[in-house]
């Protein structure tokens, strides 16, 4: 009986287990905007793990092509010391994809913790952990920044530790405000009753159903982290030179303006692009994940 | 000895308005195989006396004396490391609301599984073949399929079933069904009851069915409690019951259930429980009671023997003077 019902269900196991996962992606496949959201993405991750390969050294000199235009040799043009702007860009991405992915893993590998704890458990913690969060959210994102990254000193580490802790307290509220919310479901009162402790409660029935928002929270720190790499970058504060960095060839290129435009405008559209495809992807999973547009 | 003894239980709430006694000096007994019914209107005390035995109300608030005991184990002054070890796996809960007593993010199997790994300390693989017998236990077609699946795959029907699996998965010795019939249609409720008669009869678990509809207590209780304001004013067989029920709120509650027989308007209680804040030395029915006189408001009245294992807390019991 039970050999014969299993038997009867085993190839249809497979569908029903990717099903959830595979109607997600088909809601999230219908939707134009998320979908050139995910192309530029996946488009920027290439490039910065793929174009370091190819482009060869971003310090190599060509001495007799200074501030060229794009051309055969340079497809993005070379800067006032004769480097290919191609190769520079290709390894600020991957710079940027660092400091955007570690930063944004660092945010969320302290904050998602201590938001559990302090949403679950309530009592003298909860306060305390929201009325410092509070405090740091006072002050503007890049001040806050800027100032840890001076602490901290001008590097990409630097730079990782400066943006994950701005990072962190919209992290913290955010898991909370969710924990508060899912605690009072019923499935956790269900469990409690079943005998779960609270390890197995916070694990298994709060941080996979806060899930989402988190989610989407990532697709919105990792831009902002990209985009605040650069600005550190920009003002000295960031990766330094000779390292290729968007911002760092931003500062390059202010210089020359007017002679070499093109040197803007390659790091420039970069970041636009990157910023821009990680909000459409975020908005789309935003929709997707949403429990309330199900069905 | 009975299987789960209550003795003078008493709970009550910390609010901001005062301490408000949900419960008063109930005392009750459950034997092996029984199927009690606590019910009465909301607000009674019917779900806070059942849920004391797990012990599953707001720890910080919560004000409770009296004694409770399984297989005469006191439940009451049991640590919380050891009460753990007693939810779900010798008392169980099935709740009101199958549409979201389940965890979205996993799949039915294997919410069934993690009780049996948790408590009968099975391996994964033989707590999922075993989530696919109780599946079929509770009578859900096609269960290996079904243990694949996500709660938002099944009906409320089916997620209600799957809810009784998990409370049955470790062979309680005590299920306490809070409203189990509640949120489903009537057809689906039939079959629901039938699965809690079966698990009776198949593995021998005592039920406490908490309920407002008489109609789920004629159906498949043995006995019944009717509680009021916090008090059993009514406890008796249900056969005995139905047949001669004693007290004038019981009497009131039958009067109030809608026959076919019978057109126009509901018949109904007048008047207004009394608020749990207060609790003046007199039948708390009093006020609404057609039969009440001068002795009811004087004092109150105790829970006396009305007949073969029937109590009735009435000066009056049945509008006699």
């Amino acid at each position: 009986m039970t050999e014969v019902g299993q038997a009867g269900a085993g190839p249809k196991a497979a569908p029903a287990e990717v099903s959830r996962r595979a109607r997600l992606w088909r809601r999230f496949r219908r939707r134009p905007m998320p979908m050139a959201g995910l192309v530029l993405v996946v488009a920027f991750v290439l490039l910065a793990l793929v174009g370091p390969l190819v482009t060869g050294d971003p310090a190599a000199q060509d001495y007799l092509a200074t501030l060229a235009p794009p051309s055969g040799a340079h497809p993005m043009g070379t800067d006032d010391l004769g480097r290919d702007a191609f190769a520079r860009i290709a390894h600020g991405a991957q710079v940027s994809l660092q400091a955007g992915v570690l930063s944004t893993l660092l945010a969320m590998a302290v904050g998602i913790p201590i938001g559990l704890v302090a949403g679950f458990y309530r009592r003298w913690l909860d306060p305390i952990v929201m009325r410092l969060v509070d405090v740091t959210l006072a002050f503007p994102f890049l001040v806050f920044a800027v100032g840890l990254a001076a602490i901290i000193g001008p590097s990409l580490k630097g730079v990782v530790l400066a943006l994950g802790f701005s990072q962190l307290p919209a992290v913290i509220r955010i898991t909370r405000g969710e924990v508060l919310a899912v605690r009072e479901m019923d499935y956790v009162a269900a469990a409690i009753a079943d005998g779960a402790g609270d390890g197995h409660i916070i694990f298994r029935y709060v941080l996979p159903n806060c899930a989402s928002p988190l989610i989407v929270q990532a697709t919105v720190a990792i831009p902002a982290a990209i985009i605040g790499e650069s600005t550190l970058s920009f003002l000295g504060l960031g990766v330094q030179p000779p390292t290729p960095s968007w911002g760092v060839m931003l500062t390059t290129a202010q210089q020359y303006l007017s002679d070499a435009p093109w040197l803007a405008i390659w790091p420039g559209l970069m970041i636009a692009l990157a910023t821009l495809g990680f909000n459409l992807l975020g908005d789309g999973l935003r929709d997707v994940l949403d429990p309330r547009s199900h069905r | 000895m009975s299987l789960l003894e209550i003795t003078d239980l008493q709970v009550g709430f910390d609010t901001e308005d005062g301490l408000v006694q949900a419960v008063r000096n109930i005392s009750l007994t459950l034997d092996e195989g029984e199927i009690l019914a606590l019910c009465g209107e909301s607000g009674c005390g019917k779900s806070v006396t059942a849920m004391s035995v797990p012990r599953l109300l707001p720890p910080g608030t919560t004000r409770l004396s009296g004694s409770i005991r399984l297989d005469g184990r006191e439940l009451t002054t049991l640590p919380e490391s050891e009460m753990r070890k007693v939810r779900g796996k010798t008392v169980s809960v099935v709740f009101q609301e199958p549409m979201t007593s389940l965890n979205p993010s996993f799949t039915v199997g294997y919410q069934i599984a993690e009780v049996l790994r948790r408590h009968e300390g099975l391996s994964r693989q033989a707590a999922a073949k075993r989530a696919v017998e109780l599946l079929e236990l509770v009578g859900i077609p096609a269960p290996a399929r079904r243990v694949k699946e996500y709660p938002h795959q099944l009906s409320g029907g089916m997620r209600q079933r799957v809810m009784i699996a998990i409370a049955v998965a470790c062979s309680p010795r005590v299920l306490i069904a809070d409203e189990p019939t509640t949120a489903l249609d009537v057809t689906i409720q039939a079959g629901v009851l039938d699965v809690f008669r079966d698990l009776r009869d198949r593995l021998g678990t005592a039920i406490i069915l908490i309920t407002h509809d008489l109609g789920v207590v004629a159906d498949i209780a043995d006995r019944a409690v009717v509680m009021y304001a916090g008090r059993a004013v009514e406890q008796a067989p249900v056969a005995e019951l139905f047949a001669r029920p004693r007290h004038p709120y019981t009497l009131g509650l039958m009067n109030a259930l809608p026959s076919a027989a019978v057109n126009g308007r509901l018949a109904e209680i007048p008047g207004m429980v009394p608020s749990p804040l207060s609790d003046p030395d007199q039948c708390a029915f009093s006020d609404r009671c057609p039969y009440a006189q001068a002795d009811c408001r004087a004092s109150r009245p105790p829970l006396e023997r009305q007949g073969a294992g029937h109590l009735a807390a009435c000066f009056h019991p049945g509008g006699q003077s």
